[in-house]
């Protein structure tokens, strides 16, 4: 029986499992080789790098992109405190709901603000609504970093 | 606690975004400086080309 990829007169829909199935293969050959994957917590980067900016470039041993990464997240979140930004506390409406999903990218430090109660409660002068966007922003490059330090555990990004 | 103006502020933001687009986005060091260098041009070009654009609308 011929292979169902193969056959030129397959419907689009019909050959996605076959390309998914084939992507799929690629990556765990390439996980096979295992030049990237080694024992232990495949979401420790993950977990770590969102907690604290950079820690899971660190615990990889990327020490200047950590390094890098752990300035500019920290940097910006500074600044955003400096502009008088404010930390989102609650959600009433959905863009209090969306600031407060990118604050908390910020981990350890989004908690550390709201403990002892860092930033603005009310923005009150125009720098302020740009450092309100500085931390929220912190917080999404924070995930993003921490996506990355998880693809190079697992093996998507090449180390 | 001083802060910075609103350029400076532009230059920060864009610094700080470019240098974790480039680590993240590409594999090679080289590749990422210029990946970087490139995010930041654009974050500091577009910034400059709206202020104009928002500064003639306004006249």
């Amino acid at each position: 029986m011929a292979d169902p990829c193969s056959l030129s007169l397959v419907s689009c829909i019909r050959r996605l499992p076959c390309y998914i199935q084939k992507g799929m293969a690629t990556a765990s050959t390439r996980n096979s080789a295992g030049q990237n994957t080694s024992g232990g917590f495949v979401y420790l980067p993950l977990i770590a790098g969102w907690l604290v900016p950079g820690l899971g470039h660190f615990l990889l041993r990327k020490w200047i992109r950590g390094a890098l990464l752990a300035i500019s997240v920290i940097g910006m979140f500074a600044i955003g405190l400096a502009l008088k930004g404010k930390i989102y506390t609650g959600a009433q409406d959905i863009l209090e709901m969306l600031g407060m999903a990118g604050d908390l990218g910020n981990g350890l430090l989004f908690l550390a603000g709201r403990t002892f109660g860092w930033g603005a409660e009310h923005i009150q002068v125009t720098t302020g609504d740009y450092g309100t966007k500085f931390i929220v922003v912190a917080g999404l490059l924070n995930v993003i970093a921490a996506v990355d330090a998880h693809n190079l555990r697992t093996g998507r990004k090449p180390l | 606690m001083s802060h910075p103006s609103h350029f400076a502020a532009v230059l920060l933001f864009a610094l700080f975004a470019s240098t974790v687009f480039g680590i993240t986005q590409r594999e090679t060091p080289k590749r990422m400086f210029r990946y970087g260098a490139y995010c930041f041009a654009l974050f500091v070009g577009s910034a400059i080309v709206l202020s104009w654009v928002m500064y003639l609308i306004a006249r």
